[in-house]
C-alpha cells in the first residue's frame, strides 16, 4: 500500500531548471510510466523520488510522509538501473541478497526470500553465476530480483530495458507486465520508447522540457492528445500535422491544408465548434494520424483527390505518402491496397480522428467531432 | 600481426627513406638495454650463485676453494642471522600495515569532489619523490632528543626515539610509512576511482549503511590494485637499508639487508655473503608469489 506524491517540484542543475513545477499522484499498486525524450528531466524526477538527486522546491510525499529530507537508504524504495548496476564481484545468489544482508536479516530468511524471488523471475539456474557470465536478459532479471526481493514500497525502473536488443525487450516487456500483475507494487517507469510506455503503464506521464505535458491513460493520451508534442511523441508513424485553413461552403465544412484550393470535407459543426474554442482561422493545426485518413480508390462523395507519392510496405500494412497540395499526409492502409508509387487516390479525413490544435500555443483545441 | 608489424616498414614512415628497417629500429633500441642488463644484473647474479659455494674474500689474494653447501648450512644455523630475519619480518609488518592504512585512508579522504584536489595530490606525493638517504638524514634531525621537532610538537621532552633500542624500529618504520604511503595512496587512488559510481548508487538504494558499503563494495573492488601495491612495499621493506643504515645503528634494526652488507664489506666473508644474498633472494621470491597466487585469486572474483 503506497502511494506517491509530487507537490510543485522545481530542480536546477547550475543555472538550467530540468524539472518545472511538477504535480503528481500515483495511487497503490499502480503503474506509472514517465515517457519522454532525453533530457526532458524524467530520470531526474525519478531520482529524485529514489533519493539520488536533490531537489530545490517542492515536497516529495510517500504515503503522505514528506521523504525529501531522507536519504535514499531510509526511503525503503528498490530501483532498476538502465545499466543494471549488479555488483560486479558477487555471484547472483550474493547480488540478490545484498539488500537483505544488508539490513542484517537472518541467514535462513535471506535463503528463502532468494529462493523464492529467482523461482518466480526463473533464474534459479544462474544464482551460483557472476554477472559477467549473464545474457542481457539474465542481468536484467537479476537487477529486477534484487530489487523485488525485499518486497519494497515502491519499485523505480530507469529504462530497464533499453540496453537490451529488440527481441529481448519486447520479451522482458512483457515479463515486466506479469511480475507487476504477480507482485502488484507501486511502480515508476521511466522509457523513452512509447511503444513500451503504452504496453505497460496503468498512466502515462509524457514530459517535456522539464515540464509535464500530460498525464492519462494509454488510450487517452493516444486518442486524446492535449498538445502537439504528445499528439507527435506518442503513435507510430507520427501524428500528420499541418497547418489547416476552414473554411464553411455548401452546408459542410472544408478544411484546406497544403494551400491547396479544396479542402478536407468536415461537418458543418467544426465552424461552430472552432468558434467556440474561440480559435483564430489560419492560426490552427490540424493533426490526424495515419489510420485516420480514408482512401479510396474510386472517386467518392466527400473524397479528395491526391496522389499516392511512396509506398511503405510494413507486412500487416502499408503506409502511403499522399501529396496534398504542397503538404505531405501519410495514411494507413491495408497491405497493397494501393499498388504503386504515382497511383491517383481518393482520401477523406475521418472528422472523429481529427484533431485541433492552436498552432502559437501547441495545445489542443479539445475539438471532437 | 606483430610479426607483419616488425619485418616490413611502413612506406610513409619518417625511417623509411633513410633505409632503415623496423627490425634495425627495434634491435637499436632493445640491444643497449639487453647488455647493460646482463653486464649490470645477470652476470653478477650467476658470478655471485658461483661465489656462494666457496670461502672466498675479497680483501685477500687467496684463491676461492669449493665448499660446498657449507656457506648455506653455517647461515641457516647461525641463530642471529634469524634474529636478523625476525626483526626484517617485524619490520615488513609495521610498515606495510601502517602505509596501507595511512596510503588507503588517505585514498578514500581524496576520492571525492575536492577543491584543489590534483594539486593536493600531487603535495601528498612528495616525499615518495625524495632520495632515500635524504629522508633519512632530515628525520635524524626531526627525530632529535634535544632540538627535534617531533619531541617539541607532541611535547615529548627528550624521548629517545633513534637511541632507544626500544623504539628505534618503530622509528625507522614511521619514516617509511612518511615517504611511501602515498604510493599506496596513489595506486588505492587508482583503484576507488575505478569503482562505477552506479554502484554506490545501488548500494544506498539496497539500504547499506556506510560500513557494509564500505566492507563488501569498496574494499573488495580496490583489492586487487591495493595488492599490487602490497606486493610492491612488501618487497621493498624486505630489502630496506638505506633509511635503517643511516637512521640508527641499534643492534635491534639490523635488518637482514644491514647484515649482509656488514658480511660482504666490513667482514669480507665474501662467500657466506653471496650465500645469504641468494637465502634472501629466494625469501622474496617466496613471499611475492604467496601474493601473486593470492591476486589472481582475487581477480577471479
Amino acid at each position: 500500500m503506497t502511494q506517491i506524491e509530487l507537490r510543485g517540484i522545481q530542480k536546477y542543475f547550475g543555472a538550467v531548471q530540468v524539472i518545472k513545477d511538477l504535480n503528481l499522484a500515483i495511487a497503490d499498486n499502480e503503474f506509472i510510466v514517465l515517457l519522454g525524450q532525453s533530457g526532458c528531466g524524467k530520470t531526474t524526477t525519478l531520482r529524485a523520488v529514489a533519493g539520488l538527486e536533490t531537489i530545490d522546491e517542492g515536497d516529495i510525499l510517500i504515503d503522505g510522509q514528506p521523504v525529501q529530507h531522507i536519504k535514499a537508504s531510509d526511503r525503503d524504495i528498490a530501483m532498476v538501473f538502465q545499466s543494471f548496476s549488479l555488483y560486479p564481484h558477487m555471484t547472483v545468489y550474493e547480488n540478490i541478497a545484498f539488500p537483505l544482508r544488508a539490513t542484517r536479516m537472518g541467514r535462513n530468511d535471506v535463503d528463502t526470500s532468494v529462493r523464492e524471488i529467482a523461482g518466480v523471475l526463473r533464474i534459479t539456474g544462474l544464482l551460483a553465476r557472476k554477472p559477467s557470465a549473464l545474457s542481457g536478459g539474465d542481468m536484467q532479471r537479476v537487477a529486477i530480483g534484487r530489487a523485488l526481493v525485499r518486497r519494497p514500497k515502491a519499485m523505480l525502473m530507469d529504462e530497464p530495458i533499453g540496453a537490451l536488443d529488440a527481441k529481448l525487450r519486447e520479451e522482458m516487456r512483457a515479463e515486466i507486465k506479469r511480475l507487476h500483475i504477480k507482485q502488484g507494487s507501486t511502480t515508476i517507469y521511466v522509457t523513452h520508447d512509447q511503444v513500451e510506455a503504452m504496453s505497460l503503464a496503468d498512466r502515462i506521464v509524457i514530459m517535456h522540457e522539464g515540464i509535464l505535458q500530460q498525464v492519462g491513460s494509454p488510450d487517452e493520451v493516444y486518442s486524446h492528445p492535449a498538445n502537439m508534442f504528445v499528439a507527435q511523441f506518442v503513435g507510430s508513424p507520427v501524428m500528420n500535422m499541418a497547418p489547416a485553413i476552414v473554411s464553411e461552403t455548401g452546408g459542410h465544412a472544408s478544411v484546406q491544408v497544403g494551400g491547396q484550393p479544396k479542402g478536407f470535407e468536415f461537418p458543418a459543426a467544426l465552424a461552430n465548434r472552432l468558434a467556440d474554442a474561440r480559435a483564430e482561422n489560419g492560426k490552427l493545426t490540424l493533426g490526424v494520424r495515419p489510420e485516420g485518413v480514408l482512401i479510396s480508390r474510386a472517386a467518392r462523395e466527400g473524397f479528395m483527390p491526391v496522389k499516392a507519392h511512396i509506398i511503405e510496405p510494413l507486412g500487416s500494412h502499408d503506409i502511403v505518402d499522399l501529396k496534398v497540395g504542397d503538404h505531405m499526409i501519410r495514411a494507413r492502409t491495408k497491405s497493397g491496397f494501393v499498388p504503386g508509387a504515382g497511383e491517383a487516390v481518393w482520401a477523406r479525413i475521418d472528422p472523429a480522428q481529427a484533431h485541433f490544435f492552436n498552432s502559437a500555443t501547441g495545445s489542443s483545441l479539445g475539438i471532437r467531432l | 600481426m606483430a610479426t607483419a608489424v616488425m619485418t616490413s616498414l611502413d612506406t610513409k614512415s619518417r625511417s623509411a627513406p633513410r633505409g632503415m628497417s623496423d627490425i634495425r629500429i627495434r634491435n637499436l633500441f632493445i640491444i643497449p638495454t639487453i647488455l647493460f642488463l646482463i653486464v649490470f644484473n645477470i652476470f653478477p647474479l650467476i658470478y655471485s650463485l658461483g661465489y656462494s659455494f666457496t670461502d672466498f674474500r675479497a680483501s685477500s689474494n687467496a684463491p676461492a676453494s669449493f665448499v660446498g653447501l657449507q656457506n648455506y648450512r653455517a647461515l641457516l644455523n647461525d641463530p642471529f642471522i634469524w634474529l636478523n630475519f625476525a626483526i626484517t619480518a617485524k619490520y615488513v609488518i609495521i610498515s606495510v600495515t601502517g602505509q596501507v592504512i595511512v596510503g588507503f585512508g588517505t585514498a578514500m579522504l581524496l576520492n571525492r569532489d575536492i577543491p584543489l584536489k590534483g594539486l593536493l595530490t600531487t603535495l601528498l606525493l612528495l616525499p615518495m619523490m625524495l632520495s632515500m638517504a635524504v629522508v633519512g638524514l632530515f628525520w635524524k634531525l626531526l627525530y632529535d632528543p634535544s632540538f627535534g621537532i617531533i619531541n617539541y610538537t607532541f611535547g615529548l621532552g627528550s624521548f629517545e626515539w633513534l637511541s632507544n633500542p626500544d623504539m628505534a624500529l618503530y622509528a625507522v618504520a614511521i619514516t617509511d610509512i612518511w615517504m611511501w604511503s602515498p604510493f599506496v595512496m596513489l595506486l588505492s587512488l587508482a583503484g576507488l576511482s575505478a569503482v562505477p559510481k552506479h554502484l554506490y548508487e545501488a548500494a544506498a538504494i539496497d539500504r547499506a549503511g556506510p560500513f557494509y558499503t564500505f566492507f563488501r563494495i569498496t574494499l573488495p573492488l580496490v583489492a586487487p590494485i591495493l595488492m599490487i601495491a602490497v606486493i610492491f612495499r612488501t618487497m621493498e621493506a624486505f630489502k630496506t637499508f638505506d633509511l635503517a643504515y643511516i637512521l640508527t645503528s641499534q643492534p635491534t634494526t639490523e635488518v637482514i639487508s644491514i647484515r649482509l652488507y656488514k658480511m660482504a664489506f666490513q667482514e669480507w666473508q665474501t662467500g657466506r655473503s653471496c650465500a645469504l644474498a641468494y637465502i634472501v633472494l629466494i625469501m622474496v621470491l617466496a613471499i611475492t608469489n604467496i601474493y601473486v597466487k593470492y591476486l589472481n585469486k582475487v581477480k577471479e572474483r
